[in-house]
């Protein structure tokens, strides 16, 4: 294949990529967008089969087929045995984790393509490429075990709390500023060890980078993170003079960036503070030994008469009920409501879940139709003309801390006015706090009932008590 | 390929990636950042391009662990997005669709 139709191809792949984002931003295209997408990414992997790139120096193309194809073809054989099982089978609610895990082997890779170049070039390497490959390996590595980190916090493999150790905001400067000066080493030594050094400094610095993010902000991170890959891709794709890794890469750092933004706006969090929570974080006061209050729980028999009597409620549905794979159950519990006459509606908060729009993805998982389905600023107006709100498994994004108590976690957060409602119903497996750690005042608050156990077996006993009535 | 060539490339690119985004509703957030993170495991040219470059052993694992990590990034990034997508069907066969489902998840449920 010619050089020419070469770069069309890869020209033809970029386009790919823009249709793919671009349909992707739309409900009614985004499944297309996003196959666009897939077999423009499929092509090129074919594309480079086709046609020898030249070496360094442009040294003279050898014939096809390329070399180590058996080897190259059983490496991609290996990664499709890995990633698409995973990929399929994954539940929903875990699959913020996967996204990250994804995000991070995709760092990682372009980190490796990149010491890979470095090696090979050898001497021949010009300032410029040294320097991005330089950007590539710290970007790639910290994105790599970011990603690593944040999937062990949203397996809950380790705690969901911001880390924060004495002293470590000194720990992350500094190891910041030994990775830039390890990368002015590379630029001016031109050596295989001080790169390794640097993978390794920044793998490290990765790891400190997203330790004191608290769980709330692990989406953020995960798309920064994304945003991050996406730029190694662009800068790897210099060293190796590919239009279409530049093209492919700078979309998703683009894209990403805004998508962050957007998502930070969602919740309410400032972008910088997310970014330098590491350097600003303080060790958070003990938030005390849980406080033996009173609450009132209430039986699954006086949940049904609460709702029998109702003329509108509002179902605020939160990570729980995932967990607990109660959608299809809340479902029926809607659609009984609606058949005795009672106007119901979901309030969904931007971020319930894991992830901007997670639950939607959740509920049309449920088949939930879209029309009762309520976004946040549409549902909060509504609140004080509500009977009752049931809050399945939630409890961060009605927590009204987020707009009493400056200096918590999540202050600033818009939340969903459930506090407004006339009754406010709880269901909730235990009194642990939600996802940000944050104790809810309206949990104590006398029109609130709770209704403990799993969320499931709760619904169902509600749903057979509403039956009866 | 010249600087100047390359810079032009990236900047329109950055620009382009900034306006196709610029207005998505939070429903598909995920989506989204799930399917732009498929798209740079196009990194999986690059790592066959060095698979190819590689002159020793070392170059070679490497490069062969890249294209295994940039497969994985890209493959399982489009499905596990379509999967999320598959669950935003236009309304009109939702309701026959729910049924079909719902016994399929009574079925795989126990």
């Amino acid at each position: 294949m010619s050089s020419t139709w070469y770069s069309l191809i890869g020209l033809a792949s970029g386009v790919a990529f823009i249709l793919a984002l671009k349909g992707l931003s739309h409900p009614k295209t985004a499944r297309r967008g996003n196959l666009i997408g897939a077999a423009g990414a499929t092509v090129a992997t074919l594309s480079v089969f086709l046609y020898v790139t030249p070496g360094k120096d442009g040294a003279e193309a050898h014939s096809l087929p390329i070399h180590n194809l058996g080897w190259i073809l059983g490496a991609i054989a290996l990664g499709l045995i890995i990633g698409v099982p995973a990929a399929r089978k994954v539940e929903m609610t875990q699959m913020p984790q996967l996204v990250a895990l994804f995000n991070g082997v995709g760092g990682g890779a372009a980190a490796l393509v990149a010491i890979v170049e470095y090696l090979n070039l050898g001497d021949t390497a010009t300032t410029a490429e040294v320097i991005f490959t330089v950007f590539t390996v710290v970007v790639g590595c910290v994105s790599f075990s970011g990603s690593i980190i944040t999937f062990m916090k949203l397996q809950e493999l380790m705690t969901t709390r911001p880390v924060v150790f004495p002293g470590g905001r000194f720990v992350i400067a500094g190891t910041l500023v030994a990775v830039l000066g390890v990368s002015v080493w590379v630029v001016v030594a031109l050596g295989t060890t001080p790169l390794l050094v640097l993978a390794v400094l920044s793998l490290l610095f990765g790891v400190l980078f997203v330790l004191p993010v608290g769980g709330a902000d692990v989406p953020i991170v995960i798309s920064l993170l994304n945003a991050f890959t996406g730029l190694t891709v662009a800068a790897s794709g210099y060293v190796l003079s590919s239009t279409l890794l530049i093209i492919a890469g700078t979309l998703v750092g683009a894209s990403g960036t805004i998508l962050t933004r957007l998502m930070a706006e969602a919740m309410g969090r400032s972008l910088f503070g997310t970014l330098f929570g590491a350097f600003t974080a303080k060790p958070q006061a003990a938030t005390g030994v849980a406080e033996e209050r009173p609450v009132r729980s209430g039986s699954p028999d006086d949940v049904a008469i609460l709702l029998n009597y109702a003329r509108r409620v509002v179902i605020v549905p939160g990570f729980g009920l995932a967990v607990a794979q109660a959608q299809h159950t809340v479902r029926e519990l809607a659609d009984l409501m609606i058949s005795k006459g009672i106007d119901v509606a979901y309030g969904i908060h931007p971020v319930a879940g894991r992830m901007p729009g997670h639950m939607n993805v959740l509920l049309a998982e449920a088949n939930v139709p879209y029309d009762q389905l309520a976004e946040m600023d549409e549902v909060n107006p509504t609140f004080s003309q509500t009977d009752v709100a049931i809050v399945i498994g939630a409890n961060d994004v009605v927590n009204p801390a987020a707009q009493t108590t400056p200096g918590c976690p999540i202050y600033g957060m818009p939340i969903l006015e459930v506090s407004n409602a006339a009754n406010i119903i709880f269901l909730k497996r235990s009194m642990r706090p939600g996802f940000a750690g944050i104790e809810n005042e309206l949990l104590y608050d006398p029109k609130t009932m709770l209704l403990f156990g799993d969320a499931k077996a709760s619904l169902t006993k509600v749903v057979s008590a509403l039956k009866a009535l | 390929m010249d600087a100047m060539a390359i810079t032009s490339i990236f900047v329109l690119s950055v620009f382009v990636g900034f306006e196709v985004v610029s207005k998505v509703s939070s429903t598909l957030h995920t989506p989204l950042m799930s399917g732009a993170n498929a798209i740079h495991g196009v990194i999986l040219v690059g790592a066959i391009i060095v698979a190819d470059h590689s002159e020793n052993n070392l170059e070679l694992v490497l490069s062969l662990a890249a294209i295994v990590l940039a497969t994985i990034n890209m493959v399982g990034g489009f499905v596990v997005t379509d999967r999320m997508l598959e669950m935003f069907k236009p309304k009109k066969d939702a309701s026959a669709a729910a049924k079909k489902e719902d016994e399929a998840a009574k079925g795989g449920q126990k």
